[in-house]
């Protein structure tokens, strides 16, 4: 978009928007949403409450084990399936069964299961971020070029150097595209779980805010956890841009 | 035999090993889940964990009884309404934004953000203005489905084959006849596919809305029945759901096999 | 190893006893699922120092019988010998110049080359000296460190030859190298790789589907016919190759084997 000659970034119309909800905020037409400087202000105030930080340190552990487990697992279980047919058929229906229900009513389970602590937010994770990773990456490792495959046979690789060699490198695209979705959902799980234990970190100050109508801090919480989604999603974007150069060439 | 399936064969080093059907070896693999859950449930790897024949007969109990399809409707009333409200939004503001800059400029980054945003975490705001009934959960499966929607139909609108566009230009079509007699039609089984992820998106909103919100519906079913241990009705509850919403996204791929044929379409 | 002169109902006709095969092919067949014969008893011998060209039309087995002296498919029947032993797989004696050149597009020109020796084990220095010497050959010196999208078509062919060569394999198998580029960048191949072949004295078994290109580089040609693909003739062009490219191309030998081999394969495209 073009003002006055000057091209202004797409992004720019998220600052539209926040006036809009200052406007919305300032004059009260809608009660849950307060004046956007207001959840600002708020925003500084939890940055410097321990109580918050604490909640921060659990949450990101407790993402970042999950991550950690879901990433790994997609990956083998991707390159699994990707090159062992009886394993496409015996386990892809779950994998697809799981990547697209209703994960959150599968939450209860795990809490009845393992308790109302941190590691029923780690199996959150994994549980949500697990199956895009291993569909993605199944999808790269069957996309590889299958002359690129022979031409390793060709030159006498073993069944190991065609995979670290070769397949994953011409998978990495997909791979990656796989895990920034994962973190996505995985954000999302840890929110949904924490919601729904209500009693640790974020799910426990949340609840307090709503039950106490205290708006502006929901929302100031509300906006570092979006920010933490996009600041990943953005960082992992970078990683793809980097492989970028010869995924168009594959 | 295709070709891809030949240099499977050819990969996995067996020229001679026929591979069962599909559907075989889907049955194999539900079977030996069952039996896997039924011993777990046996052992028992937890009080909390019921065994398959138990869940089953639960569910099946539930269902004769009639709580399976009361809480149902309560569930898929406001899945419905959502899904068609996010649907008609979605793909009117997403041909929207993709048609002009302006919308595109003003919606592309705070629909982004809503789609990658943990938009459950709004969900319990939503009670406040909503209530607990049908529209509060309206509202959940909308802003968990729109984005997507959007978003979908948006890019699908922008990636429209540009040289069947400029053919249409070539014999003097007019903007609007462009835009419904190439545009939409290009589009289509990209934004076919985005109604497809907003349905999978307003199965959660509407199952996290029951879980949080309101006293009904299957979340609720779930919720109710973990309170008075009673844990073969929670299982079967959430059993339910995971089958059902696999087999609505499941119908909805077949359909959009069927309606685009994906593979028909030239490269 | 000798070779005994055998002519069959199926069977082509070989050279006589006493030259040097440096790859046999002994009752090959192919079949696939559940009706597709690609290759019917095929019985030939490869002479070592010669180029060999598979010509024939589409569906004709050509790629397949490669891949299969390759080791990269496995043959329904028959056996295929390399130096006198028995293929299992493919093997440092041969080597395989791709139709879609086959790079690692996120690997540079030199990694790409001395890839086959750095599968090996090779450390390396060692096998990016060897490599620079063939980027050498190929005239492709001072591209060592492009990647594979900053190159043309030509180029990237160029860098598969290059890796071939590298390992040092007794037998270049090539498959159809010069199809994916413009038509005159494919003729100074043929030229270029006769040159090369020339120097470095290497068995070459090479498919194509066309006639010009398989009478102007080869030694020898096998006409294959297809469903099911079977030999259907050999023929020797023994054209003189001493002149210039241009006047090979009008020499009277290169246009009438050429007639032949296109009056041969018409009947098999009605």
């Amino acid at each position: 978009m073009e003002v006055l000659g000057y091209r202004i970034p797409a992004i720019f119309s998220l600052l539209i928007w926040c006036v809009v909800w200052e406007f919305i905020g300032r004059y009260e037409l809608v009660f849950i949403f307060p004046p956007f400087t207001g959840v600002l202000a708020e925003f500084w105030n939890l940055m410097g409450e321990s109580a918050f930080h604490r909640a921060a340190i659990n949450t990101l552990k407790a993402f970042s084990y999950g991550m950690f487990y879901a990433i790994i697992g997609g990956i083998a279980l991707g390159f699994l399936m990707g090159r062992v047919e009886a394993a496409n058929r015996l386990l892809g229906m779950w994998v697809n069964i799981f990547a697209s229900a209703p994960l959150s009513s599968l939450v209860p389970v795990i809490m009845l299961l393992f308790g109302l602590d941190q590691t029923t937010i780690i199996i959150t994770v994994v549980l949500f971020a697990i199956w895009i990773i291993t569909l993605d990456t199944m999808a790269g490792v069957r996309h590889v070029s299958q002359s690129l495959v022979e031409m390793g046979q060709s030159f006498g690789a073993s069944r190991w150097q065609l995979l670290y060699k070769i397949i994953f490198w011409a998978a990495l695209p997909e791979i990656l595209a796989g895990i920034r979705m994962g973190f996505i959902r995985a954000v999302k799980g840890v929110v949904i779980g924490q919601l729904l234990v209500s009693i640790i970190d974020f799910g426990r100050m949340f609840a307090t805010y709503s039950r106490n109508l205290y708006m502006e801090e929901f929302w100031a919480l509300t906006l570092v956890l979006f920010i933490f989604a996009l600041s990943i999603s953005f960082l992992i974007g970078e990683l793809e841009k980097r492989v970028e150069y010869y995924a168009a060439q594959r | 035999m295709s070709s891809s399936s030949v240099n499977l064969l050819e990969r996995t080093g067996h020229p001679r090993f026929r591979i069962a059907p599909v559907r075989l070896w889907q049955l194999a693999s539900v079977i030996a889940v069952f039996m896997v859950w039924e011993i777990a449930g046996r052992v028992p790897i937890s009080v909390a964990f019921p065994t398959f024949l138990d869940t089953m007969q639960a569910l099946w109990t539930m269902i004769l009884d009639g709580r399976m399809a009361k809480a149902y409707a309560k569930t898929l009333e406001p899945l419905v309404i959502g899904i068609g409200l996010s649907g008609a939004f979605g793909i009117a503001f997403g041909i929207l934004m993709g048609l002009s800059k302006k919308f595109q400029w003003i919606g592309e980054p705070i629909f982004v953000v809503m789609q990658a945003a943990p938009m459950a975490a709004l969900i319990p705001l939503v009670t406040f203005i909503y209530g607990i009934g049908v529209a509060a959960k309206v509202v959940a499966v909308v802003i968990l489905a729109a984005p997507i929607i959007v978003l979908n139909c948006y890019r699908a609108v922008r990636n429209a084959s540009p040289s069947l566009i400029q053919m249409a230009e070539s014999f003097q079509g007019t903007r609007l006849q462009t835009i419904r007699k190439i545009i939409i039609p290009d589009a289509a089984p990209m934004m076919f596919s985005g109604l497809r992820l907003g349905v999978a998106a307003g199965f959660i909103g509407v199952i996290l809305a029951e879980l949080l919100i309101t006293p009904n519906g299957i979340g609720d079913l779930i919720t109710y029945h973990r309170s008075v241990a009673e844990y073969a009705d929670m299982y079967a509850a959430i059993f339910s759901i995971v089958c059902f919403s696999a087999i609505v996204v499941g119908l909805l791929e077949k359909a959009e096999v069927v309606l685009f044929r994906p593979e028909k379409k030239g490269g | 190893m000798s070779v005994d002169a055998q002519i069959t109902d199926d069977m082509a006709t070989i050279r006589g006893a006493g030259v040097d095969s440096i790859v046999e092919v002994r009752g090959v067949s192919k079949f696939y699922e559940p009706d597709t014969q690609a290759l019917l008893n095929i019985n030939l011998e490869f002479p070592r120092g010669e180029m060999t060209t598979l010509l024939g039309p589409s569906g004709c087995g050509k790629t397949t019988l490669l891949k299969i002296i390759a080791g990269l498919l496995e043959q329904t029947e028959g056996e295929v010998f390399v130096n006198g032993m028995r293929i299992k797989g493919p093997g440092p004696e041969r080597a395989f110049v791709f139709q879609d050149f086959a790079l690692m597009p996120w690997a540079n020109v030199i990694r790409n080359v001395s890839f086959g020796l750095e599968l090996r084990g090779m450390p390396k220095k060692e096998r990016y000296d060897i490599a620079r010497r063939y980027i050498a050959k190929v005239n492709l010196t001072g591209f060592e460190e492009k990647f594979p999208h900053e190159l043309s078509g030509g180029m990237r062919q160029r860098v598969g030859l290059a890796r071939a060569l590298c390992v040092d394999a007794d037998v270049l198998l090539m498959d159809e190298p010069f199809s994916a580029v413009d038509e005159q960048t494919r003729r100074q191949f043929q030229e270029d790789l006769l040159s090369l072949l020339q120097i470095e004295e290497k068995s070459v078994i090479f498919v194509t589907h066309s006639i010009e290109e398989a009478v102007y580089v080869s030694d020898q040609i096998v006409l294959l016919s297809p469903r099911p693909g079977r030999v259907n003739k050999m023929i020797r062009p023994e054209i003189d190759r001493r002149g210039s490219a241009d006047e090979i191309r009008r020499d009277k030998r290169y246009l009438d084997t050429v007639e032949e081999i296109w009056h041969e394969l018409r009947d098999y495209l009605e």
